[in-house]
């Protein structure tokens, strides 16, 4: 189905769904912009902001096709950079500040782990424009689950610091995992008209791949505690506040300007 | 004269990649259709990568050609069915690409390495300068989203190579 013939019962949960995708790639993306010219060295400053330009590119998609289904005469960047907090749909993992090369590393593999299985399984969406976004993200998806799992088994593998760091960032990332996997209302509504996979059904496989990594890293997978929750509802950590300021800057403080 | 869709996509052949101006975005794949509806002529393309920053000057530059050739009303669709991949780009176009000095991309069952970490080395790259396939790569992320950086030891010069996808 395309956002002609979509069953007018299903928008609000569609238009919800794509927020959350979106904005994960939006805030992700922008998290990992934060390292243009502050790379460890050059070629990994290239590696995380074509990374980063992966996911905004991604976001621009997704929350055009949010605002296509809104259908409020709203578009993608009125999406981006005129939402406050409260508004937005992402994960918490995702807007955690980049911290040090340990923790963006390690928040990456966890994330991009997760969405290399949600867009593998969003390519068989009922939503024709959604899977098509999804079979191209996936591809890119592979770049940064690859990227960021042999980064992590170097930092892991390697020296007493580098270890130390990885370690410490699995530790602190580890109670914002179980935020991905959540099934709400507007998932079951998703699931049962096929239009989105069942985040449960990813958790096992993630946590497979995620396991290998980190055990070829040397390092200890944490265990499971509690998980923190609410950025599906707009509930977000105090960081959110502090991206969006600076990212909704330019766009708030000049609205008529023309590039 | 009726214009054919034939002839519409033979302009859009003038529509040259902004970064790589060697290729024109109908060998490479970005341009999926032409459909004229009476007045207006629909052209369809398709993002190599989810944030090429060069789509809105090829959207652009495809409207302002098909203007001057006399069309008035041009609309552009960004489609995403099917993804974009490297396998599109004709054999032309990657002669033509390592003439200019990029190596090409293979095609993509040969190459596309799975997502595990450190599984299988890249085949060596040819260097598009002198051939030689002592080569190595320096970086798997490049100047733009599709290219990663390669350096030839045989005549040590650095080189950049359209990645498969």
């Amino acid at each position: 189905m395309t956002t002609a013939t979509l069953d007018p019962e299903l928008r609000p949960a569609l238009f919800d769904y794509l927020l959350r995708l979106g904005d994960d790639a939006l805030v992700l993306g922008h998290r990992l912009s934060e390292w243009c010219g502050h790379g460890p060295y050059l070629e990994e400053d290239i590696a995380l902001t074509n990374l980063a330009l992966d996911c905004v590119g991604q976001a621009n998609g997704l929350l055009g096709l949010a605002a296509e289904v809104e259908g409020a005469g709203r578009d993608a960047d009125d999406l981006a950079f005129r939402r406050d907090a409260l508004d937005f749909r992402n994960a918490l993992i995702v807007e955690l500040p980049k911290g040090d090369f340990g923790f963006t590393v390690a928040r990456q593999l966890l994330f991009s782990a997760y969405a290399h299985l949600l867009y593998e399984a969003l390519r068989e969406s009922a939503f024709e424009p959604l899977a098509g976004i999804a079979a191209k993200a996936f591809k890119e998806a592979r770049y940064h689950l690859r990227h960021s799992s042999e980064w992590l088994i170097r930092l892991g593998d390697g020296t007493d610091e580098s270890r130390q760091r990885a370690q410490t960032a699995l530790d602190d990332l580890w109670m914002y995992t179980g935020e991905l996997f959540e099934k709400d209302d507007t998932l079951r509504t998703l699931v049962d008209a096929g239009l989105a996979p069942d985040p449960r059904a990813l958790e096992a496989p993630w946590r497979e791949r995620v396991e290998a990594v980190v055990s070829q890293a040397t390092l200890t997978l944490p265990e499971d505690d509690f998980m923190l929750t609410g950025g599906r509802s707009g509930r977000h950590t105090e960081h959110l506040g502090h991206l969006l300021a600076e990212m909704q800057f330019l766009p708030r403080a000049y609205p008529d300007a023309v590039w | 004269m009726e214009t054919t869709r034939e002839q519409v996509l033979d302009y859009l052949s003038e529509v040259k990649d902004p970064e790589i101006p060697v290729l024109d975005v109908v060998e490479m794949g970005i341009v999926r259709d032409a459909r004229l509806d009476g007045d207006t002529v629909h052209v369809d393309i398709t993002p190599t990568y989810s944030g090429c920053p060069a789509m809105k000057a090829i959207e652009e530059e495809i409207v302002r050609t098909l203007h001057a050739k006399g069309f008035e009303k041009v609309v552009v669709h960004t489609v995403f069915r099917e993804a974009w991949t490297t396998d599109w780009m004709t054999g032309e176009a990657k002669r033509k690409l390592e003439k200019y000095g990029i190596a090409p991309p293979p095609k993509t069952d040969a190459a596309l390495r799975p997502a595990l970490p450190f599984a299988g080395q890249p085949k060596p790259v040819r260097c598009p300068f002198c051939g030689s396939e002592d080569t190595e790569r320096t970086s798997e992320f490049g100047s733009t989203a599709c290219k990663s950086l390669h350096f030839c030891r045989a005549c040590r010069q650095p080189f950049e190579h359209f990645k498969c996808i």
